[in-house]
Parts: structure tokens; sequence; C-alpha cells
């Protein structure tokens, strides 16, 4: 009888221990991200004590790969980098990136890949415009954090349709609108001209830098597609029409083409080029064959561009100093340019996002808190706009300049604005990394 | 310049670029009725191999040698090594394989020269030459290439028209058998067809990779725009290839000029089906198709 | 037992009958395969099945009829982009978007069909390529209707409620590809044996003499273009489904050309070949990039070294199996026959062979 009892009591102990401690732990997922102290837990899909795990879809190979494909590389090195130091809340975090050649139907299966059979925690980076709406419908459904695409496009900025899905660069439309503002106030009186990639990088572009001229005065508008490398009748209508600016939303190597054909028709406008086709290592590449006699730097002399990180050149700064460090250290067969300083920024963000959600966040919690914690710039020359009402990452850019000897310098304050409101002036300061790196 | 002449200009070196690639495709045609798909890849990587060069110090010229005695070696080592053991399955083989071809060339590029687009020097002076007070859409390097694209469709007009080996090259292709009985060496004709159309190939992509700028799927615009070409004007006509290859230039030019650059390829298509339904085998073809 | 036997042999005979009853076998088979995979596996499952409607029809236009299309993958973009433009909002069965996109690729398939009548071998191909890569143009052209680049996006079909809440929606779309995969394969199949199936491969063999007995060539050349335009589109439509997305970036010309490997790889001429050949086009590529990634190696070689793989792969494979998959299961079946002895060192070196006798199914 007393064996009975005995056992029944410690039945029941054993009980009240359990619910206990479930209590406890449910209390604590719950309220997930500020549980700063403790142990690892498998919280989410692709999370375990000891690992995370993202993926993303990248053009590796293709067309789009040349310069492109040095993106998830560079990010992968700061993520080691992060990993030396003790990770995030001493778990690992892998990056599982893979190739899609730039064709939507490719991202779209490897997407799936990443999320039903790799099951990775989040898509971190995706790149391209095209092939990213290709699957943001089935991530946002699937409730997979999609964070930070590699791609300007104001789509991703929908929080009723893709509430899972983040921006990071700065939307094309703000860079159009701050560009045409600089023509406006620097460059005023001159006939100007558009060269725009036929898609929407080009088209959001045009739309901001109409917003600001006007679209009736501009002399001439002329588009490519990048499957077609001729771009000899669009440079020849755009001097026929005596535009004596000519602002350009290409890729670099549209940038360089443009260039060329341009001192084939003996055309010298000023060149407004978006950051995106404007990175002065890989035009100075472009050019180089081209440079006897300094060619190649008189082509990029008097260029405007604009920027939202720190210049490349600029070693006097401390996130430079960092990046370029972790390049050596990691990836040194790249080359030094800036899309081996996207990457990296785009890395620390994350890093900062996940240090954001807490030890054991799960894929809400995260993306709740990143609406939420107001995360620092970063590198970023411009404040981040995530908010529950935003998605979008960067808010603003800062013009630059290239001199006549191919060295880049800023020019003017940092503006900031958003796709229909007033261009304003951010006069925030921007920050210095943390002493080792790791936010 | 008036809108039209510079569209022209524009088309006339485009076309002589599709020009010399139709010409390579054609003489790979004649020697041996292949297609050779990966004829832009091989190009794509003597032009890598040259730049190679020139980038370790080598002059201009010397690179320009290097492209073409590779252009030849590559051309002699796939037709003997990939091309010979299949000569004799169905054709298609040749087409799946010359594909296998094209993508190993294409990733093996960048794996050893590195993903960036390059830039590639030009023989000569990119900037427009000047007539009078202005400047027109035609520089000393387009010349150039105008030029050797000629000089090119001549001599192999000559070697095939008026030389012995060029006989015994059309015998071997038209013939193989009875070649062999009249004691041609067969074997060595092919090899030797198919590198001469790779130094051709690798010729063309030294000209065009100063425009169109180096990266591993350069070549890939223009291998389809030669094809076009060759088609246009008839695969078994050297004189066809570079006419074909001049006309898509001006179509593409002009369509693109006058109604948008994203309508070019259609240009393309409809002048080629326009041509075929008259002329079914190109518009320099030597046979008549056999009514029934 | 004799009467049973005979029995047996008035229901299997027939074409119809024999190629139904396979067909029913396959696709229990699949179903109960599809029900034990993951659902990623369901979803490469689809893709295996559009690829195989798509590379049926090819192989009967290249293989059976001798026309080379290097242009399939446009075709199949008709499919799709009317598959999006019919559910750009609002909802429709799926068998009706399937049978309207048939119909508008097939149209389409009449027109260049008739254009290309005349034309043979590299002709035929050149035509077909640069149809492969002016079509997809059309639509960053009038971007208004097909959403230029970025093209149109294709909700998921999602599956019945009978099915119950938690069926995954990939098994859904593979049992409708499979669905679609095994009707088309069966109609093809019949085809093959009927008269007209036997028109296709004499105008293949000996225009002359197939238009002396009386077959009229380009009737029988476009009705092959044609059916083969049809199965582009439907698997085009099916690719709507699946991918979500309808882009001219996904259809470019190495669509084109992935079908034609297809086909040559699995066995020219044959519908196993088909299937084979879909198979290889879906697992392979993912097959050699999982073997790149396990290997630590700088990123401008861990890029690419997938791409050099499966380019070496296709070349092995013309080396070494030139008859395609199909063509060496034949051949290891027929081992030990008489008919055996036939070796590939008997066709003509070095000139046009568009019909190659050895490859009659």
């Amino acid at each position: 009888m007393k064996s009975v009892m005995d056992g029944t009591a410690s039945w029941i102990r054993g009980i009240a221990l359990v619910c206990v401690v479930g209590l406890l732990a449910a209390c604590g997922n719950s309220t997930g991200s500020t549980n700063n102290s403790g142990t690892n837990t498998a919280s989410a899909p692709g999370i375990t004590a000891t690992t995370i795990t993202i993926g993303s879809t990248q053009p590796l190979t293709g067309p789009a790969a040349p310069g492109y494909s040095e993106i998830a590389p560079a990010s992968n090195a700061y993520f080691q980098y992060l990993n030396a130091h003790g990770g995030v809340f001493g778990r690992k975090l892998t990056y599982d990136y893979v190739d899609d050649g730039y064709n939507p139907t490719n991202t779209a299966s490897q997407t799936r890949k990443l999320v039903l059979q790799d099951k990775v925690f989040a898509i971190f980076s995706a790149l391209g415009t095209p092939t990213h709406l290709a699957v943001a419908d089935y991530l946002n459904s699937e409730k997979v954090p999609d964070l930070f695409v590699s791609s300007g496009c104001n789509c991703w900025n929908d929080v009723s349709k893709y509430p899972n899905t983040f921006g990071w660069q700065p939307d094309y439309t703000i860079e159009g609108k701050v560009l045409g503002q600089y023509i406006k106030q620097s460059i005023s009186g001159k006939k100007v001209g558009y060269f725009y990639q036929n898609d929407e990088f080009g088209l959001d572009g045009v739309k901001g830098l109409d917003d600001q001229l006007g679209a009736s005065s501009i002399a001439s508008r002329q588009n490519y597609v990048p499957t077609n490398t001729n771009v000899g009748p669009q440079i020849a209508a755009l001097q026929a029409s005596g535009a004596q600016v000519v602002v350009s939303f290409t890729i670099p190597a549209f940038t360089a083409l443009a260039l060329l054909t341009a001192a084939k028709l003996g055309y010298h406008p000023t060149w407004v080029v978006s950051n995106v086709g404007s990175d002065v290592p890989t035009l100075t590449g472009l050019l180089t064959a081209f440079s006897k006699g300094a060619a190649g730097a008189q082509l990029l002399g008097g260029m405007v561009s604009d920027t939202y990180l720190p210049l490349i050149s600029d070693s006097s700064n401390p996130w430079i100093t960092l990046f370029k460090g972790i390049h050596d250290q990691y990836i040194s067969s790249l080359p030094w340019d800036g899309n081996v300083l996207y990457g990296m920024a785009q890395a620390y963000t994350l890093a900062q996002a996940f240090k954001a959600a807490g030890r054991n966040p799960t894929r809400s919690s995260f993306v709740k808190s990143l609406e939420s914690a107001k995360l620092g710039s970063g590198p970023g020359l411009a404040p981040f706009g995530y908010s529950s009402s935003n998605h979008l990452g960067y808010l603003g850019v800062q013009v630059d300049t290239i001199g006549a000897d191919g060295t880049q310098s800023t020019s003017g304050p940092v503006y900031t604005s958003s796709d229909s409101g007033p261009i304003s002036q951010y006069s925030g300061s921007t920050s210095s990394p943390p002493a080792n790196g790791i936010p | 310049m008036s809108r039209f002449l510079i569209l022209t200009l524009n088309g006339l070196t485009q076309g002589a670029i599709y020009s010399a690639m139709a010409l390579a495709l054609v003489m790979i045609w004649r020697a041996t009725q292949v297609i050779n798909f990966a004829q832009g890849a091989m190009a794509m990587f003597t032009t890598y191999l040259a730049l190679f060069a020139i980038e370790h110090g080598a002059p201009y010229w010397l690179g320009f040698l290097v492209a073409v005695a590779c252009g030849l070696l590559l051309g002699g080592i796939v037709e003997r090594v990939i091309v010979r053991p299949v000569e004799s399955a169905p054709p298609l083989n040749l087409v799946i394989l010359t594909l296998g071809l094209l993508l190993f060339l294409e990733a093996l590029a960048p794996m050893a020269f590195g993903g960036q687009i390059k830039s590639f020097p030009p023989a000569f002076s990119i900037v427009g030459l000047h007539l009078g007070a202005s400047q027109i859409a035609f520089s000393p390097f387009d010349a150039f290439t105008l030029g050797s694209v000629l000089a090119l469709m001549v001599l192999l007009l000559l070697l095939f028209q008026k030389t012995n080996l060029g006989l015994r090259m059309r015998a071997s292709a038209f013939n193989p058998e009875v070649s062999r009985l009249l004691g041609i060496r067969v074997g060595r004709m092919l090899t030797l067809g198919w590198a001469l159309a790779s130094m051709v190939g690798a010729l063309a992509g030294v000209l065009i990779a100063p425009s169109l700028l180096l990266y591993p799927t350069f070549m890939d615009q223009v291998l389809v725009f030669g094809f076009t070409g060759a088609v246009l004007g008839g695969l078994d006509s050297a004189v066809g290839a570079v006419v074909g290859g001049l006309l898509i230039g001006f179509a593409l030019s002009y369509v693109g000029g006058y109604l948008g650059s994203d309508l070019e390829t259609v240009g393309a298509l409809v002048i080629l089906v326009a041509v075929l339904m008259v002329r079914p085998r190109g518009l320099f073809s030597l046979q008549r198709l056999r009514q029934v | 037992m004799v009467a049973a036997q005979s029995r047996l042999n008035r229901l299997v005979s027939p074409t119809l009958s024999r190629h139904l009853l396979l067909a029913l076998g396959a696709a229990v088979l699949l179903l109960l395969l599809s029900a034990q995979i993951g659902a990623y596996e369901d979803y490469q499952l689809t893709a295996v099945a559009i690829f195989a409607v798509a590379t049926a029809g090819l192989t009967l236009l290249t293989g059976l009829n001798g026309q080379l299309s290097l242009g399939h993958g446009a075709l199949m973009a008709v499919g799709a982009y009317t598959t999006s433009l019919l559910l750009e909002g609002h909802e429709l069965p799926v068998i009706v978007v399937l049978l309207i996109a048939v119909l508008s690729s097939g149209l389409i398939g009449i027109l260049f069909g008739y254009a290309a009548a005349r034309l043979r071998g590299p002709y035929l191909a050149g035509a077909t390529l640069t149809l492969a890569v002016a079509l997809p143009q059309v639509a960053t052209r009038y971007k208004g209707i097909f959403g230029g680049e970025e093209g149109l996006t294709v909700t998921p079909t999602s599956p019945p409620a009978w099915l119950g809440a938690d069926f995954p929606p990939e098994r859904w779309l593979a049992w409708i590809a499979l669905a679609a995969a095994v009707v088309t394969i069966v109609l093809l199949a019949n085809l093959l044996r009927s008269s007209t199936g036997r028109a296709f491969k004499a105008v293949r063999d000996n225009e002359a003499a197939a238009a002396l007995a009386g077959i009229d060539v380009a009737r029988t050349q476009v009705l092959a273009f044609v059916i083969s335009a049809s199965c582009a589109g439907l698997a085009g439509a099916l690719f709507a489904y699946w991918s979500g997305v309808t882009a001219p970036a996904g259809f470019s010309l190495s669509l084109s050309l992935q079908l034609v490997t297809a086909i040559v790889i699995g066995g020219l001429g044959s519908l196993a070949g088909a299937v084979w050949g879909s198979i290889v086009l879906v697992f392979v590529p993912s097959f050699t990039s999982g073997m790149a990634s396990t290997l630590n190696l700088p990123s401008s070689i861990a890029n690419n070294l997938p791409l050099a793989i499966y380019g070496a792969i296709l070349v092995i494979a013309m080396l070494m199996v030139p008859y395609g998959i199909q063509g060496a299961l034949t051949r290891i079946l027929r081992m030990g026959r008489t008919r055996f002895g036939r070796s590939p060192a008997d066709g003509h070196k070095g000139v046009v062979d568009w019909d190659d006798p050895a490859l009659d199914p």
C-alpha cells in the first residue's frame, strides 16, 4: 500500500514538474526575442542549437554572372568571419546559396528545393527582379522570411501582399529622384536624355527622374535590353537629340558600352549613372584596353553617380578597413569592388537582424523584430525604413562624382525620400563599426 | 549624320562580325556537314587565351597570333578527338555533341580566367573617322574588321575553288568513300577543315571582343545571328555567308533603329522566313529543290 | 485455357487497348509513387512529366518525321503565356486552360509549319532557332499585355477540397502533369502505329518516294509540326502552373536546346526515349550541382563546375551511347538475335543523313 501511494505521489510530482517546465518554456518562446541568455533551442526550421541555415538564389553562371556572382561569396566571407568570432548566439551561420542562372524557372525550382528539402530558416539576398517575382508569392504563402532582396524594385515594399519580404538597397525611384534633383540644381539649363534598361530597374528609375525633371522636358528616351549589346542606334539618337546630360540606368557592361559607343561617335555628354552601373573598379576593368593614352580615365572623368555605402576607395573609412580586411583574408581571389562591398554590407545587416531577434527566434518573431528593432544603418549612409508599414531598406543616397583622374568623391548631403513623397536632407551621422566588426 | 547613314554604318560593322562567324560555320558545314554550335564558345576561349598573353606582356599582334594559332589547334583537336568517333552516328548526335562542348567551354573559361567581364584591346582606334567636318560612326578598327572579313572570304573562295587542297576537301565532304578510293586522306581533310574554320572563328572573336567586351557568353549572340546569316545566304556558299551576315546586320540595325531595339530579333525572323519561303536553301543556294 | 488466352489476345492485340492497358498500369504506379515521396520530389516529378509532354511531341517531329526544330521552347512559351493571360484575374478549371493552350500553340504551329514546310535540315534548324530567339521578345515589346521582362505570375492551383486540407499542392500538380503526360503519350503512341505515323516516317526516309506513293508531303510536314507544337503548348501551360511565373528569361534559346538534347540522349524517335530524356534533363543538373557543392573550391570554380560536368556528360554520352538510352536498352535486349551485328559504323561518313533507318522503332 505504501509503495503504491509513493508511486502515485512521485507520478503526480513528475507531472507537476513537467507542467512547470513546460509553462516556463512556453513563456520563454512566446516572448521569444527578449530572452538573450539561456540555451539555444531548435526554435524554427533551419535553426538548431548550433547552426542557422539560410539560403539564396544567385546568378552564379550565365550572362548575368559577371560581377553579381561575387556578391554571395562576399556575404559568405563575412559569415565565416562572424562564425570565427562567436557566430550568432554561439550558432554557426551556414549560407546555402545556389545558382539560378538569372532564369526565373530555375529560381522557382531552386527556391522550392531550399525551402522544402534543405529547410532553410530564411531566404537572404535573392538576386534579381524577374527572378524573385517568380518566388515572392510562394515564400510569403509558406511564411518564409524573405530578407534583403538584391533588387531595388519598389515591388518588395508591399506589406499586405508580401508581409515577409524586405528590400535592402535603395529603391530605384528614390535614386532617380535624388539624381534628378541634382541635375536640376547643379547642371541646370542643359538638355537631358535618358538611357535605361527596359525593365523595372530602368523604368522605376525613370519614374523618379521624371518626378523631378518633368517628363515633357526630356530630349530623348532610349532603352536597351541586356540580351542585345549593340547600342549604336540608341547612343546615336541621344547625340542627334542634342542631349548634353545623359542619365543612365544601366548595368556596368552597358555603361561601358554606352561610353565606348559615345567615344566612337565623338559624343561627350555629362553621364549621370545609377549606382548599379557605376562601380569604378568594374568600369575601369571594362575600359582598360581603351585606356592607351588614358582614354579609360578620360571616359569616366566627370561622371556623376550616387552611393549609399562608403566609397570603395575611401581607405580612411573604418567600414572599408573592416570589410577589406575580411576580403583579403577570405576571398582574396575576387577583386575588391562594389559587388564585394554590397555582399558584405548585406551580411552585416543580417547579423544585426539576428542579434535583434534574440536567442531563439521563430520565423514570425524574426520578421516582427526586424520591423520594430530600428536597426542601425551599419555601413550605410542613410537609415533603414523597416517598420510594420514599410519594408524598404536604405531610404536614400548621396551623390558622388568621378574626377578627371578617376577618383571618386561624394558631393552634397545624403537625401532620403519615398516613392511618392518629397526629398528631404538626412542630417543623421554615420556610425562606426563595433570593435570586432560584429554587431 | 543622318539617322539612316548612322544605322547603315552600324549595320555594316555589326554585319561584318556576323559574317565572320557565318564563314566559320559554313566552312565546317562544307567540310563535315555539321553545324558546329560550339564555334562561338571556341572563339571565346581562344580570345581569352589571347588576352592572357597580352596581359602577361605580349604585344597586341602577338596576342592576335596566339588566338589564330590556338584556333587552328583547337579546331583540329576537337575534330580528331571528339567529332571523328561520332561522325557516322545520326547527325543530331553531332548537334548535341557540339552543344555539350559549348557548355563545357563556357564553364571552363570562367574557371580558368575568372568570371569578370574583361576589356579586350582593339587593333586600331575605335574613335570614328573624320569625314570633313563631321565624325562618322565608322572607325579605323571597323574598317579593319570589314576588310579582314572580306579578305578572308576571298582567300577561302580561292582555297576551295582554285587549289588542289580545296578540291580534295570538297571531295572528302561530298563523297568520302570515293575520295578514299582516289587516294585522298579523308580524315586529314576533315581535320583540316575544322582547324581552318576554327581559325576563322578565332579571328572573329578577336575582332568582336573589343566592342562587345569579353565574358564567357559574349559569343552566344554572335553565334545565333551568324548562323541565321549563314542560313540566309546558303550554307554551301562562302559568298552567301558574308552576304547573309551583312544582311542580318543591316536588318537588325534598321529594325532596331526605326522600330525599337526590342523588335530586332523579330525583324530578323521575318526576313529569314520570307527569304527561305522563296529560296528554301538560302539566297546563294547551288541546288534547286527537286520538285516531284 | 486456350479460350482465356485468346480472349486476352483479343484484348491486348489491338493497338488502342494495348496502349490503354499500359497507360492504366503506368498511371496507377505513378499515383502510388507520388504519394510515397515528399513534396519537393513531387515537384521534380511534375517537371519530368512536363518535359515528357514536350519531348514526346518533339521526338515525333524530329525523330519520326525528320524535321529538326530548335524552337520548341518558344512554342512552350506560347502555351505558358496563354495560360497566364487566361488566369489573369479569374479562375478557370485547369482542363479548360490546358485545352485552350493546346489550341493556341497548335495555331502558331500551323502558321509556322506552313512557312517552314519547304525547309529541310539545317535551314529548318536556322529558322526555328530564330523563332526561339525572337518570340520571347514579343513579350518584352508588348509590356502592357505580356508583362515585359518581369512577366506574368500564375497563382498556384490548389487541390480540391475532397482531398483534404493538408494535401500538398505539389502532389496535386504532379497528378495533373502526370495525367497529361500519360494521355499525350498514349495518343502519340496510337498515332505512331496509324497510317499517319507511317506517312511521317515515309516522308522522313524518302520524300520523293513518299510523294510518288500518293502522300501529300507538305500536309504531312505541317501536321507533324502542329502536333508537336500542341504538345509543346500543353507542356508550356503546365510549366506556367509549375513555376508560377511566365517571363521571357524562362524561355530562352537554351530551353529549346535542352529539349533537343533530351530527345537525343533519351533515344531519338522513341516515346520511351522522350521519357528517359526528361528524367536526365531534370535530375542530372541537380546531381552535378550537388556533387560540386560537396567539394570546397574557390567560388569561380565552384560556380561553374556543375555546368562543365554537364557539358562533359553530353559529349561523353554522344561518344558512348550514340543511340541514346532507349537505343542502348533496345540493343541490350536484342543481343543474341540475328539482327544484332549492325554496328553504327555502317552509316554514312560526312554526308547528310537525316533519315537513319537504324532508328526505326
